[in-house]
C-alpha cells in the first residue's frame, strides 16, 4: 500500500492491522513521553485546500508524535488562493522533498489525481476530497466503535452501525460504509430520499427512510453534518421538519440500548442533527473520537512510511514497550 | 506527385457494397469506376488495396475554437485533423469568442475554412444572441451571408426556454433551415459531473441524469411536430432518448439525431479514474446505453455520426475532474471507432456507414456538393480506409493543435489511408497536403499516428 486515497485500498486484514497498530499507539499517547522517533527526519505537508480544523490538527499531533517534520500548507494565504493549479502545488512540495502529503481538498478524487500523476513521488494521503471519501475518518470511527463493543485483533461482525444524515454529500458516509462492511458491520443508511445518491442500490448496506424504525437495536448511531448551504436547495421544507424527522435528541436517544455509541465526526450543527443532551449524554463517544483519531492517523503514517503493513507491527509494539 | 497534376488511377479498393474496383479521378471529378482500369499517361497510380472506399465524410458536429481559442485549436489544424480522419467537410460549431452569431462572424469562419484547403468548413450559427438562450440572433442573416448558413445550435448550451425554441424553429422555416439541439434540461444539470448512477453515487461527483437529456428531447419533438418544422437533436447519449426519437419518427415527425463515436465506445466506468480526459459533455453513460446508441444508429433511428470533435489545451485536463473542461477530440479517430463498434460487429455495412458519415450529415446540413454517391461525374470526395488494419492511439501524434484524446494508447481498428477533397489527396501516405499547396506537398505538421 503506498497511499490511501479510498477505503477500496485496503484489504481486511489491513485494515485490521491499522486499528491494531493504533490501539498500540494510543498507549504512547497516553503515557507521559509522546513521541517516537520513528518519522525522524521524514517530511510530511499538510495539503489543506479546504478549511479544516480537526483533521488537519490530529494529522499534524500524529505526525509530530512520530517525530516527522510538519509543514502545513492551507488555502488561504498560499498559492492556492492565488489560483496555482494541483498540478504545480504538487511539483512545489515534490522539489522540496515531501515524503507524503496529507491532502484535504474539495474536488471529489483530487487526492486519487494527485497519487496518479507524474507531479510527485511520495505517499498521498486523503484527507477529504469533494463528497468523495474521508478514509482516516472511517478508520477511527471503525476503532471507536471497536473500543467499545468488539475486541482488539477482531473485526467488527453482527455491530449493527446506523448512519443518519445528509449521506448525498457526505465523504464520511462512504468511507465509513465502505470500511464497516468490510469488517462485517450491519449498516443502515437513514436520510430523506433526496439526501440519498442515485446509485446507492449498489452500495454494501442497507437504506431505510425511517429513523426511529431503524434506531431499533442499533449498536452505534452516527450522525452527520447538516451543511447550512443545503438549506437553500430544496432537499427538505425546512431544518425544523428535518429536525423532527432526522435529528437525534432525548426521545430518540431513551430507545436506544444503554451501551449504544453516540457518534458525530464533527462539526456537530447543535440543534440540527443532534440536540445538545444526545450530544453530551453518557452514550456520546464524540469527544473520544477525536482523540482516537491521533492514534489512528499515527498508524495510518506508520503504515506508509515506516514499512510493510503487517510484519512491522511487532516492531511498533516493541517500540512502544521500550518506553 | 503533384496536387495540381490531380489525376488519379486508385487501384485496388472495395466499393461499399462490396464490389472490388478501380476509380480514376481527374479535375476534381470521379471519371470511371470499373475493375482493372486502364491507366492514363499522366495518371498517377495509387495501390490501395485491401482497402474500403466511401464517399467522403462530413461531419455535422466540430469544435474549431477560432476565433477566440486559437490555443486550442484554429480552422486551419481542425481541418487538418479533419483530413487525417477522412473527412472533407466539416461543420464548426457557434461557441466562438466572439460567439457565431452574426453575418461576420460566420462568413470569417467560412473564408478561413477556404483559406485553409482541406475540406469545406461550414459554420453553424448560434441560435440565439451570445447563446444566452434568451433573444434570437441574426439567423436570416446568416443565413443570406456567403457562409449560407443552415444549421443553427447553441451547442454546449441547450436553448432551453420552451418559447425561444419554437420561434427559432418557425424561423428557420423560412430558407429549409435546422435547429440542432444540446438536449440538456440546465436546472437538473446545475454543476453536474458525469452520468448519475451506480458510478457517481459511490465517486461522488454530481450526477448528470438521463432525464435532463430525455426530458429536452421529448419536449422539442413536440415542438417540432406543432410547427412542422426540422429538428436535429446532437449527441444522443441515453437508451431512453433513442426509444423517444425512435417514437417521433414512427409518428412522422421531422427529426433526425446524431451519436458520437465516444458514446458508441466509452462508458462512465472510465471516471473510476478521475482522469478528466473522460470529461464530456453530454457524459459517457452505461453499458446498456452504448448498446441503445449503436442499435439505433444500425436501424436508422439514429441518422448520423458527429465527432463533437472538442479541443482544449493541456492545463483545461491536467487537473481535478470538476475543474476540468468537457471534451474530447473526434476528428482523427472516428471513423475506426465506427468501423469497430459497428461494422466488425456487423451492426452496420459499409454503405451503411457511407450513410451516417457522409450522406446523411450532408442531407441534414443541406452541404449540396457533399453526400453524393460514389458515381462516374460526381465531385471527387472519397474517403479510403483499410478496415483490417489497426494502429495505437498516440496523442503526441495527433494533427490537432490540442492532445485530448480519451484514445491514447488504445488499440483502434481500421486506418485511414487516404482522404481526397476535390480530387486532391489532402491526405495519403502520411502525408497532409492542402489544394491550394502549389505543385508540392506541404510538411506534415501534424505527423500521422502510423
Amino acid at each position: 500500500m503506498k497511499h490511501l486515497l479510498s477505503i477500496n485500498d485496503l484489504s481486511k486484514s489491513e485494515a485490521i492491522a491499522i486499528l491494531d497498530t493504533a490501539q498500540e499507539l494510543a498507549r504512547v499517547s497516553d503515557g507521559p513521553m509522546k513521541k517516537l522517533p520513528t518519522l525522524r527526519g521524514r517530511t510530511i505537508v499538510n495539503l489543506f485546500a479546504e478549511d479544516s480544523t480537526r483533521t488537519r490538527i490530529s494529522f499534524e499531533a500524529a505526525a509530530k508524535r512520530l517525530s516527522a517534520d510538519v509543514i502545513n500548507f492551507s488555502a488561504k494565504g498560499s498559492s492556492i488562493s492565488k489560483g496555482e493549479s494541483l498540478k504545480d502545488t504538487a511539483q512545489t512540495l515534490q522539489a522540496m522533498g515531501a515524503d507524503a502529503v496529507i491532502i484535504r481538498h474539495g474536488a471529489s478524487g483530487a487526492a486519487q489525481r494527485l497519487a496518479d500523476s507524474k507531479w510527485m513521488s511520495g505517499a498521498v494521503i486523503n484527507a477529504g476530497d469533494g463528497t468523495h471519501e474521508h478514509p482516516s475518518q472511517a478508520l477511527l470511527d471503525a476503532f471507536t466503535i471497536r473500543k467499545h463493543l468488539a475486541k482488539s485483533g477482531e473485526d467488527l461482525t453482527g455491530i449493527k452501525v446506523v448512519i443518519v444524515g445528509d449521506v448525498l454529500h457526505s465523504r464520511v458516509a462512504r468511507s465509513n460504509v465502505l470500511l464497516l462492511a468490510k469488517l462485517g458491520a450491519d449498516v443502515t443508511l437513514v436520510a430523506p430520499p433526496t439526501l440519498l445518491p442515485v446509485g446507492i442500490e449498489s452500495w454494501p448496506c442497507k437504506i431505510s427512510y425511517d429513523f426511529d424504525s431503524a434506531i431499533i437495536g442499533a449498536d452505534a448511531v452516527m450522525m452527520l453534518r447538516i451543511q447550512q448551504e443545503r438549506m437553500s436547495e430544496m432537499f427538505f421544507p425546512n431544518a425544523r421538519e428535518y429536525s423532527r424527522y432526522f435529528g437525534l435528541n432525548s426521545d430518540r436517544v431513551k430507545v436506544l440500548k444503554p451501551t449504544t455509541l453516540v457518534m458525530h465526526p464533527g462539526p456537530m450543527n447543535r440543534g440540527l442533527e443532534i440536540t445538545a443532551d444526545a450530544a453530551d449524554g453518557a452514550r456520546s463517544v464524540i469527544v473520544e473520537q477525536v482523540s482516537n483519531g491521533v492514534s489512528v492517523r499515527m498508524a495510518i503514517l506508520y503504515m506508509l512510511l515506516a514499512g510493510a503493513p503487517e510484519g512491522e507491527l511487532v516492531g511498533i509494539t516493541r517500540e512502544v514497550g521500550a518506553l | 506527385m503533384s496536387a495540381t497534376n490531380s489525376k488519379f488511377l486508385l487501384t485496388g479498393l472495395t466499393l461499399p457494397d462490396g464490389t472490388a474496383s478501380d476509380l480514376q479521378i481527374a479535375n476534381g471529378v470521379i471519371t470511371a469506376i470499373g475493375k482493372t482500369l486502364a491507366k492514363n499517361s499522366d495518371d498517377q497510380v495509387v495501390d490501395l488495396k485491401g482497402s474500403v472506399v466511401l464517399p467522403g465524410l462530413v461531419d455535422l458536429h466540430t469544435h474549431l475554437r477560432e476565433p477566440g481559442k486559437e490555443d486550442a485549436e484554429t480552422v486551419l489544424s481542425g481541418s487538418m485533423a479533419a483530413a487525417k480522419g477522412g473527412y472533407v467537410a466539416i461543420s464548426a460549431m457557434a461557441n466562438t469568442s466572439p460567439v457565431a452569431d452574426t453575418a461576420g462572424v460566420v462568413e470569417q469562419v467560412y473564408a478561413l475554412g477556404q483559406s485553409a484547403g482541406f475540406v469545406d468548413v461550414f459554420p453553424i450559427g448560434a441560435v440565439t444572441q451570445g447563446l444566452a438562450g434568451e433573444a434570437l440572433s441574426e439567423i436570416g442573416a446568416m443565413a443570406d451571408s456567403n457562409a449560407r448558413v443552415r444549421v443553427f445550435s447553441d451547442d454546449g448550451n441547450c436553448v432551453h426556454d420552451p418559447l425561444v425554441m419554437r420561434r427559432a424553429l418557425e424561423y428557420v422555416k423560412k430558407f429549409g433551415g435546422v435547429i440542432a439541439q444540446h438536449a440538456q434540461e440546465p436546472a437538473l444539470t446545475k454543476g453536474a459531473q458525469m452520468n448519475e448512477g451506480d458510478i457517481s453515487s459511490r465517486l461522488g461527483l454530481k450526477g448528470w441524469p438521463a432525464v435532463a437529456e430525455e426530458a429536452i428531447i421529448a419536449r422539442d419533438v413536440l415542438l417540432v411536430d406543432h410547427v412542422q418544422s426540422r429538428l436535429h437533436i446532437c449527441h444522443l447519449t441515453t437508451a431512453g432518448g433513442v426509444e423517444i426519437i425512435r417514437w417521433a419518427k414512427a409518428r412522422g415527425i421531422n427529426v433526425t439525431a446524431e451519436v458520437t463515436p465516444h458514446h458508441l465506445l466509452l462508458t462512465d466506468d472510465y471516471a473510476n479514474s478521475y482522469d478528466p480526459i473522460f470529461k464530456v459533455n453530454p457524459p459517457l453513460r452505461t453499458q446498456r446505453d452504448v448498446e441503445a446508441l449503436r442499435e439505433g444508429l444500425a436501424d436508422g433511428t439514429i441518422d448520423i455520426v458527429a465527432t463533437d470533435h472538442a479541443p482544449h489545451p493541456a492545463e483545461a485536463k491536467e487537473c481535478e475532474w470538476q475543474e476540468a473542461a468537457f471534451g474530447m477530440l473526434g476528428l482523427e479517430s472516428a471513423l475506426s471507432i465506427v468501423n469497430q463498434t459497428m461494422v466488425q460487429t456487423g451492426l452496420l455495412t459499409w454503405e451503411g456507414v457511407a450513410d451516417r458519415m457522409s450522406l446523411a450529415p450532408a442531407r441534414i446540413g443541406g452541404y449540396e456538393n457533399h453526400g453524393g454517391r460514389i458515381e462516374v461525374g460526381a465531385p471527387a470526395h472519397l474517403t479510403v480506409i483499410n478496415p483490417t488494419q489497426s494502429y495505437r492511439v498516440d496523442r503526441d501524434l495527433v494533427a490537432s493543435r490540442s492532445r485530448n484524446t480519451p484514445f491514447h494508447g488504445m488499440e483502434l481498428s481500421g486506418v485511414v489511408q487516404a482522404t481526397f477533397f476535390r480530387g486532391i489527396p489532402t491526405y495519403l501516405a502520411g502525408q497532409l497536403t492542402s489544394i491550394h499547396s502549389n505543385g508540392s506537398y506541404s510538411k506534415s505538421q501534424g505527423g500521422t499516428s502510423l
